[in-house]
């Protein structure tokens, strides 16, 4: 199956994104954010990075660029698409994801091995994992500080789809403990941390994050 | 009550990357109007009653060794009604 | 003001020019004047200025200097040396490596966050500019007392302003180094070291050959940023009133950087260039002379072409601008088209503004008339060289007779209050709190990383092979006898590669001095070349470059001589590299290398106010024996783990070990107080299995190393002797100090 890996300016972590997709079994291809069409990908990963300096907000000029408005299209559609750190800010700033991602509450930048609890293994890109599985992977970022008003942390809540939580401590202030949440629909997931950094124990803090690469070609296969 | 607004903006001279970053993105949405845009932060300080020049001295000074950065930032102070 | 063209010069010779206020002496001035059979114009005059400044043209210390070349070992790694914007290092199968690092002091005291930021982007254009993509940066800081009011501004500023740049670039930074001294206040030192590849093929050169050929400006709009900061920053010592000097600051945009880095290597990758310079200090003025120099010397530019962020730049203030963010190619005509196609691509600003001509001068045009006609050798390399006085300064003498005088350690209760002092002093402290700032896994290669011993990338996924890098320097030795110091430094940032098992290869170096008019600080600086010079020739290491830091000093009170020393090693295979400590319990510890009462300059003295005594003396043929043990022994899977001991001895290095994965140890030692503390160089400590302690040995008799047993790992304490330390209160002392100081 193939995973388009868009590049935006300013994206840093779309070679390592397509490392770990390959890496997971599948083929990584490359979307440039000026691209028209989606190359017959099955699905789309938005990787880290700082689009557009993350001058303004935080993804707020990447969500314009041609190739959003087909990957808004096809996620409508059902297609599968992960952000990770900065693809997740421009999921919501989009609006594929409720809330917003908001400035670090202690204001730095902050990288560390974080480890993340999963809560909802049944989206795209979760099913390799069970339901309560704790890994540690990379957390890297200014603005991963997940924020929304309290009806939509309720709706999230009530609905199971807050996919990923902050373990030990709140490292960026976000609200319950939020590393990651997905849609209604299950196939579009936005989270904070960063598992392709996490896909061999020689160059991350361990191999678990993996399974965001394996869950979607299970996925693929049903 | 009354608001006091310090608005902090870059010095003219300096490069505002995210400014232009902004100028550069509006024309790709259809918005021609802007030859530039320059981006800065606002700040509002809520005091007690009207301020005396004695307080809105005081922010003057606060504004220059705090809020602003006078190597490469300009400030103004006004009283918002 | 109105245009001052050569034939206006010309007409005009009786005109006074600001020389003098542009950093230039008389007799500069009338060397420029005979060059150019004129007056200059004041064009000219800029370029001259800034050209001939320290900071451009290394004036006091080019004598001193060449003896990196003349004593430099006979090397098969060095592809590219001492003179290009970096030098590149041959690392095998095909790859190349260059590194570099640069100092960019002055203005991360005037404006920290971006005098930092521009620092790491100066740095980075420098390896771009040879080709190569930039793979990962480190950052050696020296800051005033960790408790002084203004380190709290600086410090802060400065972490902020290196991640906010580094981490938006997507250079992974990977170690480096944070010292506190109080003849740091008022100048901190910022250095900061980038390390780029490429393949051997893909190495390109600042030259401008080919009559014909397009000079094309490419990157961010020309600003007045930075106007005379190389040569008025860097040439003059704060004063009271300073502020009247202090030019408009360089701002950097990382998002440019970032553009342009990506839209160069797309440019490099398809062959568009045929020689390529950055825009740093001096911006147009060096970028044009220099490419000039390096081809046959004749260019013609039509200043009135680049593109301005600010139209009222007159000619003068766009050849000296240090706008950020900008490069300069040389281009043949008939790849202009794809060049400039990549460019929009990445949305990137491109110009042609002149082209290479069959003659030998640079001549500048403003709207059609000739504002600057020099040739440009005389701008870029052949500015003033400076003999300048140099005198051992009186306080040698003084404080090497000196004989140092330490509390000792007599009881089990003395021997914990001086780790745990060692733990949390904040020369020793953990870092996590600056470094958890910066990205360190972007790209993906990272294999080591801050705290170990040396930084440590992958640069082939499918081969495994990898570079190594660590800088230092112990600024108390060099201030207690430079010439040691400089080999000190070296032999411990080459033992820092080999403890993972990369062989050393190649040397760099950022030189952070006081006034070079002082002759007490020229004679520091003169020992510190010399013993640098003759370490990398005894180690047969090859210096690839460096970068030379003046006027650090405020008043009278000159900075400790600062040689941060950069050493580049490879390793064959990353997987099998000897990590920095031990996981698991049960292993033997041992001590490779003599222990001595080597206190003068140690963390120990330093912490009970004590600076006065002799350095040890640098013993090389050792330290190259110990770097061939530790890469056998690598090599023969020997070793768990690996930790060299430097600043805060034997105590801070098992410290730094237990920690690193929270495993204690068992330590028995004769004479506590000397062995714990002490500062002896070459000394490595090594985790083994318990049963290969015989082949451990073996290797310490064939190179001929002393071996001694420390102990065992395991257990939840640090035990020496009978003092038990719980590793939960040492990590409370160690991870303690940087967020009380800094929140």
């Amino acid at each position: 199956m193939r995973i388009g890996v868009i590049t935006f300016p300013g994206t840093l972590d779309d070679r390592d994104a397509a490392r770990a997709v390959n890496v997971g079994g599948a083929e990584a291809v490359a979307l440039w954010h000026a691209d028209a069409d989606l190359k017959k990908v099955d699905a789309v990963i938005l990787p880290g990075g700082f689009s557009y300096g993350d001058y303004l907000r935080c993804g707020a000029i990447s969500r314009f660029a041609p190739v959003m408005k087909l990957v808004i299209e096809a996620a409508g559609k059902g297609m599968p698409v992960l952000g990770i750190c900065n693809g997740f800010q421009v999921l919501c700033e989009s609006h594929l994801l409720p809330g917003a991602l908001t400035r670090n509450s202690d204001l730095h930048f902050l990288c560390r091995d974080q480890e993340i609890e999963i809560t909802n293994n049944t989206t795209a890109w979760t099913t390799s994992f069970a339901e309560g599985e704790r890994i540690t992977i990379p957390l890297k970022n200014g603005e991963g500080s997940f924020q929304c008003d309290d009806q939509t942390l309720a709706r999230l809540e009530n609905e199971g789809r807050v996919i990923a939580r902050y373990v030990g401590v709140n490292p960026n202030g976000s609200r319950n403990l939020i590393a990651g949440i997905t849609n209604e629909r299950g196939n579009v997931v936005g989270l904070m941390p960063h598992p392709e950094h996490a896909i061999d124990p020689l160059t991350g803090p361990s191999a678990q994050g993996l399974g965001f690469f394996t869950s979607i070609l299970n996925a693929m296969v049903k | 009550m009354a608001i006091i607004v310090v608005d902090v903006m870059l010095k003219p001279e300096i490069l505002d990357p995210q400014g232009n970053a902004v100028a550069s993105a509006l024309p790709r949405l259809g918005f021609t109007f802007a030859n530039s845009v320059r981006q800065g932060k606002r700040f509002e300080i809520e005091i007690d009653g009207e301020p005396t020049p004695a307080q809105l001295a005081e922010v003057e000074k606060a504004a220059e060794v705090l809020l602003s950065n006078p190597v490469i930032e300009t400030y103004v102070v006004r009283v918002e009604k | 003001m109105s245009l001052d063209t050569v034939a206006i010069a010309q007409s005009t010779p009786e005109n006074k020019q600001p020389f003098a206020e542009l950093g230039l002496k008389p007799d500069e001035y009338a060397r420029i004047k005979e060059i150019l059979g004129r007056r200059p114009t004041s064009s000219e005059l800029a370029m001259y200025s800034v050209m001939w400044s320290e900071h451009c043209s290394y004036k006091s210390s080019k004598v001193h200097l060449k003896q990196f070349g003349d004593k430099a070992p006979i090397s098969d790694a060095l592809l590219v040396g001492i003179g290009e914007n970096a030098g590149v290092v041959d690392v095998g199968q095909g790859y190349a490596v260059t590194f570099k690092i640069e100092s960019h002091n002055h203005p991360s005291f005037v404006e920290p966050y971006q005098g930092a930021a521009t620092g790491i982007g100066g740095i980075v254009r420098d390896i771009l500019t040879m080709g190569a993509r930039p793979i990962a940066v480190m950052d050696p800081l020296r800051f005033g007392p960790a408790n002084a009011p203004d380190t709290r501004r600086v410090l802060p500023g400065i972490v902020a302003g290196i991640g906010g740049y580094g981490n938006c670039l997507g250079l992974p930074n990977i170690g480096g180094e944070i010292v506190f001294d109080e003849t740091y206040a008022g100048n901190p030192l910022v250095n900061a070291l980038c390390v780029g590849v490429m393949k051997h093929s893909d190495i390109k050169l600042a030259k401008a050959a080919g009559a014909g050929n397009l000079v094309v400006l490419f990157g961010a709009k020309t600003g007045g940023d930075g106007i005379g900061g190389v040569s008025v920053l860097a040439s003059e010592t704060f004063g009271a009133g300073g502020s009247t000097k202090r030019p408009s600051v360089q701002v950097g945009d990382p998002f440019v950087e970032k553009i342009l880095i990506e839209c160069s290597l797309e440019i490099f990758a398809e062959d568009l260039v045929v020689g390529i310079q950055d825009l740093g200090g001096a911006g147009l003025s060096c970028a044009t002379s220099e490419l000039a120099s390096g081809g046959s010397g004749g260019m013609k530019v039509a200043l009135d072409k680049v593109p301005l962020r600010d139209p009222s730049l007159s000619p003068e203030e766009i050849l000296m601008s240090e706008s950020q963010e900008r490069m300069c190619a040389i281009v043949e005509p008939q790849k202009l088209q794809r060049f400039l196609e990549i460019c929009k691509k990445w949305d990137v600003t491109v110009t042609a503004i002149g082209e290479v001509t069959d003659g030998e001068r640079l001549e500048i045009t403003w709207n059609g008339e000739v504002i600057v006609d020099v040739p440009p050798r005389t701008v870029a390399h052949e500015g003033p060289v400076y003999n300048r006085p140099l005198a051992q300064p009186a306080y040698i003498d003084e404080v090497n007779k000196q004989k140092i005088t330490l509390p000792i350690l007599n009881s089990a209760s003395d021997i914990k209050a001086a780790v745990l002092k060692l733990a949390g002093a904040p020369n020793l402290a953990d870092k996590s709190w600056v470094t958890s700032q910066y990205d360190k896994y972007v790209q993906g290669n990272t294999i080591q990383s801050q705290p170990d011993d040396s930084g440590m990338v992958r640069i082939d996924e499918s081969t495994h092979l990898g570079v190594a890098i660590s800088t230092d320097a112990n600024a108390n030795w060099s201030y207690l006898n430079p010439y040691q110091g400089a080999k000190l430094a070296l032999a411990e940032a080459a033992r820092n590669i080999a403890t993972a098992g990369a062989r050393p290869l190649a040397v760099t170096n950022c030189l952070n001095f006081g006034s070079p008019e002082d002759p007490g600080v020229m004679w520091q600086f003169a020992e510190t070349v010399r013993g640098l010079a003759d370490g990398c020739l005894e180690m047969g290491l090859p210096v690839t470059g460096g970068n030379v830091s003046f006027y650090n000093q405020t008043g009278p009170v000159a900075i400790l001589p600062t040689p941060v020393i950069g050493v580049l090693g490879v390793i064959q295979d990353v997987r099998t590299r000897t990590p920095m400590s031990f996981n698991v319990a049960g292993l033997d510890l041992y001590l490779l290398g003599d222990t001595y009462e080597d206190f003068a300059g140690s963390e120990w003295a330093f912490l009970n106010g004590e600076r006065v005594g002799q350095t040890p003396t640098a013993d090389l043929a050792r330290e190259i024996r110990l770097i061939e043990l530790l890469l056998e022994g690598h090599a023969d899977g020997l070793f768990k783990a690996a930790h060299d001991l430097s600043q805060g001895g034997l105590s801070a290095g098992l410290t730094e070990m237990v920690l690193r994965y929270f495993v204690g140890a068992t330590i028995t030692l004769g004479n506590v107080g000397i062995e714990l503390l002490s500062e002896s160089p070459g000394r490595v400590v090594v985790a083994v299995n318990a049963g290969t302690s015989q082949a451990l040995s073996q290797l310490a008799t064939k190179y001929s190393i002393t071996l001694s047993k420390l102990g065992t790992t395991g257990g939840d304490s640090l035990i020496i002797n009978d003092c038990i330390i719980p590793l939960s209160e040492l990590r409370t002392a160690h991870t303690s100090t940087f967020p009380t100081l800094f929140g």
